[in-house]
């Protein structure tokens, strides 16, 4: 028997890119091992930050993890770029099919399950909890067991660069193509257990926040009262919940074509590939949706706070993200009108995805309105919004057209669809969670990002993005379709040059947020938020100290209004003293998070090069840690009353100093 | 300034725009054949009708901003959150464009159905389309002959595609004369197209099938009259081999960038054979001369349902 399955010294890949890259994350690695441990940092490390069950712990490791996988994601962006920039006329390129197509794929799972879902379950996890006034998540456990599992998937698809492949079948996977006789290599199965793996952790975020929106909320807050945010995010979750297990029951489909000779999705005895497409989508559109409210809440609480206003048409925001959540659901076929169904088949999925364009110009005429008789501040948060504003109305425009079937006859899997869906998931989901981490940033880290390069990278994202897209609409109408390796066609030249340069300038968008970061940190004394309001905030969140109180609140506030923070600033009862505290019982933190995500990523490594013995024994032990933690009984504690006292006063201090 | 700035850019942006698509060529806003003309106008006509709400929405956005900015004095009214007035303005204008759009729609999907036939004075041709890795193969049931990443028809003709694929899922794709169609292992797919006038348009698959994807282009010749395509068709005839079951296995094995062929016999039934190939033990018909679409079967040939297999949901549909 062979211990290691099929894994062996011909796994490393001898190509000079992908061994530079290697050889710089061990550099890097190395350099930060040493330096963690010169600094003793370990411990720390592992008991505050890794083993940590708080949300805004977790919220903002998860945006750490977005940010190392955006770098991965957009280097293999700027490679494609370049390489359709050289690759014309005929030239071949400097990146080989093999290469390219590995990249291309890699580029979509990476930058939609690995660098966008992380970044809003972030967000989402900094700052839902505050907004519903609850000390914490309904299951904090499993919110750091869900990070892991993300980790875990993240681990898997960064593994497959130095050993083995990554899928070369598109981000969609496509049967028969992802099946055993067209993808003999452990490629796919990189792709099957990095998503199935992280795609279980999402659903456990899913039915987590759901229950903390329906269980927790703060005396008085009815869901009608609930900020618009934790609107957006409970739909999402909605979504999540309904559309994830859907993901996981094909991907399983998929697992038992390529490992026990099943036939859902192969081309012989009575398999049928269109089942696999039926349910991707069934997934994959509202998964869109999934990472594109959460976005719409973050616009509508930075167009209500800088603006100075309430939000225009609460009420119909709310109903909106709900339309557009249901309708999520019955558009997927949209996806493949080319497929052969029948007129009215087509005609059907056509018109219902136009309609989820009616509550979406809703919001933006919501937003419009409460810009309106407002006192508009012109800071990096409201930037992005107003750049969203205006390039998702146009990507907006460009997925009703991709909408109707006459004219996806001509425009499905063209260009004009990839610039469509990147100006509406930069344009709309990115945007959205730039601004949110520029607006929220202050709150979750105790000072601010600096602002002068924050304004430089929305404005190197925005012409960026212009420069990168707008060409790509063009050549989809010259009849450029999309993964081509090379080109041979002196009229797309000027436009796929266009285009890389494009990428070139949101390069330095990206550079500049993490100039603003180290900016930010450096001078951290100077830009403090000590008051915890930064911007005059309509919500709960801006009631705590910056960074909050790890138990959030004291005592739980009683909400009166949407605008539940400014309702209480107006009638005097914020920042107030009491005399006397509670006990605060809270969540301890637990080892089991993260040793069950390791062993789910040993037993993904494992059954992708089949060393059984291995994946066995992982397996085992998942169910040994999970056993383990169900039965442990020190899983929580309380904050004493004089503790609460004294980091209220302090705080209150700081407040009454300004 | 910013937001000049960024109102400037959308211009130049817009303006180059309209420049390219009134000056390309080759694409799909350049057809050259009457379903790619009506998609075209269909994508005109969508477009200027979702511009009437996306240009008011990104002028007023910029406006409002610069309007309402933090400092200039204008009017400020914090608590103004509601006005019923203008929320049924904003959610009745998206629908009546949505509902014309909707309409539109409905027709037009109909009228642009890929599996209905062209209707036409002139005796439509079939042509039999076989994606393989990564080559198209042309099979000319009627004429017995077939070819390798070069089709030829006459202009004026309609062309009934009949198109299946011999392993991974493509998308037959002649972006000058419209529409597109998955290709797709064990089931058959339609797609009718004609070309307006002579000429020889790029021809594509649309859906990446692996590495010799990007190779995997063909030419499709729209010849002047009919005469000529008997010319063309003669040439094959005369230059081509036979494609036997067994050349056919051979031409299966995946090759890139594969030169153009000609055979100037063709198997009887091989697109059955093709696509009945993945049904197992249930496959493999015997086909006693050439496949009559529609024909009955000589007794004792136990054909399993087609329709499992297709994905014509309607062809009756389409085909009145």
């Amino acid at each position: 028997m062979n211990l290691l399955g099929k894994l062996s010294w011909d796994a490393i890949p001898y190509d000079p890119i992908v061994l530079g890259t290697l050889a710089v994350v061990a550099v890097g690695g190395a350099a930060l091992f040493v330096f963690m441990t010169l600094a003793k940092k370990w411990g720390w490390l592992w008991r505050e930050w890794l083993t940590s069950v708080d949300h805004k712990r977790l919220g903002i490791m998860y945006i750490i993890l977005a940010f190392v996988m955006l770098i991965r994601g957009f280097a293999d962006a700027i490679m494609m770029r370049t390489q359709l920039a050289v690759a014309t006329n005929g030239s071949e390129g400097y990146l080989p099919p093999h290469h390219y197509d590995q990249i291309f794929t890699a580029h979509g799972v990476i930058m939609i399950i690995f660098m966008a879902m992380p970044f809003m379950i972030g967000l989402m996890n900094i700052i839902l909890p505050l907004q519903i006034g609850a000390r914490d998540v309904a299951f904090p456990f499993l919110n750091n067991l869900s990070f892991w599992l993300a980790v875990s998937g993240a681990l898997l698809v960064n593994i497959s660069l130095g050993l083995g492949e990554f899928a070369m079948t598109g981000w969609v996977a496509y049967p028969p193509l992802s099946g055993l006789e067209f993808s003999p290599g452990v490629g796919v199965d990189y792709y099957i257990w990095a998503l199935q793996i992280s795609g279980i952790g999402t659903t456990l975020t899913g039915v987590n926040f759901l229950v903390t929106v329906l269980k927790m909320r703060a005396p008085g807050m009815k869901l009608m009262d609930m900020p618009i945010f934790t609107w957006t995010c409970t739909w999402a979750n909605v979504l999540i919940v309904a559309s994830f297990p859907i993901l996981t029951a094909a991907l399983a489909m998929l697992t038992l074509d390529r490992y026990l000779d099943f036939h859902f999705f192969t081309n012989d005895l009575g398999g049928n590939s269109m089942m696999y497409i039926n349910l991707f989508w069934a997934w994959g559109h509202p998964e869109v949706y999934i990472l594109v409210l959460p976005a719409f809440g973050i616009f509508s609480e930075i167009v209500s706070t800088f603006t100075g206003k309430r939000l225009f048409g609460y009420k119909s925001m709310v109903y909106a993200s709900g339309a557009i959540s249901i309708l999520g659901f019955i558009v997927w076929l949209h996806h493949f009108f080319t497929m052969g169904a029948s007129a009215n088949v087509n005609a059907f999925f056509g018109i219902m995805t136009m309609i989820i364009a009616i509550p979406t110009g809703v919001k933006l005429f919501n937003w419009l309105f409460t810009m309106y008789k407002g006192r508009v501040r012109l800071e990096v948060p409201m930037l992005w919004t107003l750049g969203f504003m205006v390039i998702f109305s146009i990507g907006g425009m460009t997925g009703v057209l991709l909408a109707v079937p006459g004219a996806d006859y001509v425009l499905h899997n063209s260009l004009f669809l990839i610039a469509h869906f990147h100006n509406t998931i930069i344009g709309g989901a990115v945007f959205g969670y730039l601004a949110g981490f520029a607006f929220w940033f202050p709150k979750a880290m105790g000072f601010h990002l600096d602002p002068k390069y924050g304004k430089i990278s929305f404005w190197c994202w925005t012409i960026g993005f212009l420069l990168a897209f707008m060409p790509l609409y063009v050549l989809g109408f010259l009849g450029m379709t999309r993964r081509l390796n090379h080109t041979d066609n002196p009229d797309w030249n000027i436009w796929l040059y266009i285009a890389a340069v494009g990428a070139f300038v949101i390069a330095i968008g990206i550079a500049a947020q993490f100039i603003q970061l180290f900016l930010g940190f450096k001078n951290k004394d100077k830009n403090l938020d000590k008051t915890g309001d930064p911007w005059n905030g309509h919500t709960l969140e801006w009631s705590l100290a910056s960074p909050p109180q790890f138990y959030n609140f004291a005592k739980l506030p009683q909400v009166e209004d949407i605008d539940a923070f400014t309702d209480m600033k107006e009638k005097g009862t914020a920042y107030q003293r009491h005399e006397s505290y509670a006990p605060i019982h809270m969540p301890s933190n637990t080892n089991a998070g993260p040793i069950m995500g390791l062993l789910a990523t040993a037993m993904g490594f494992a059954l992708i090069w089949h060393i059984w013995w291995l994946a066995g024994a992982s397996f085992i032990g998942l169910i040994v840690a999970f056993i383990c933690r169900a039965y442990a009984s020190n899983t929580d504690y309380y904050v004493q009353p004089d503790e609460v006292a004294r980091i209220e006063n302090e705080h209150l201090d700081n407040v009454a100093k300004g | 300034m910013n937001l000049l700035l960024t109102r400037n850019l959308s211009k130049v942006a817009l303006a180059a725009l309209v420049l390219v698509l009134a000056g390309c060529q080759g694409g799909v806003l350049d057809p050259k054949g009457q379903i790619g003309v009506q998609e075209k106008e269909l994508i005109i006509t969508a477009t200027i009708l979702m511009l009437l709400v996306v240009v008011p929405v990104i002028f007023m956005t910029l406006y409002f901003a610069w309007k309402y900015r933090e400092g200039r004095g204008e009017a400020y009214e914090p608590k103004w959150s509601h006005s019923t007035k203008i929320e049924a303005v904003v959610w009745i204008i998206p629908i009546i464009i949505i509902a014309i759009l909707g309409v539109i729609t409905y027709k037009s999907t109909h009228a642009l159905n890929p599996y209905k036939p062209i209707e036409s004075e002139e005796e439509a041709i079939t042509v039999e389309v076989v994606s393989l890795n990564w080559k198209w193969l042309f099979i000319y049931p009627d004429l017995g002959i077939a070819t390798v990443n070069e089709l030829a028809f006459p202009a004026n003709v309609p062309v009934n595609f009949r198109i299946t694929s011999a392993g991974t899922m493509n998308s037959f794709f002649i972006p000058q004369l419209g529409s597109q169609i998955y290709s797709m292992a064990g089931m058959e797919t339609k797609l009718h197209l004609i070309a307006d006038e002579p000429g020889t348009f790029d021809g594509i698959s649309a859906n990446y099938s692996g590495h010799g994807f990007t190779g995997m282009k063909f030419e499709a010749i729209a010849t002047p009259t009919r005469e000529d395509f008997q010319e063309w068709v003669d040439g094959v005839k005369a230059s081509g081999e036979a494609l036997t079951t067994e050349r056919y296995e051979a031409l299966v094995e995946p090759t890139e960038y594969h030169p153009v062929e000609y055979f100037g016999t063709v198997k009887d039934g091989l697109f059955f054979d093709i696509i009945w190939e993945y049904m197992g033990d249930m496959g493999r018909i015997e086909f006693y001369g050439k496949p009559e679409y529609g024909a009955e079967l000589p007794e004792g040939v136990i054909l399993p349902k087609r329709e499992r297999a297709s994905t014509t949901h309607e062809s009756e549909e389409a085909s009145h």
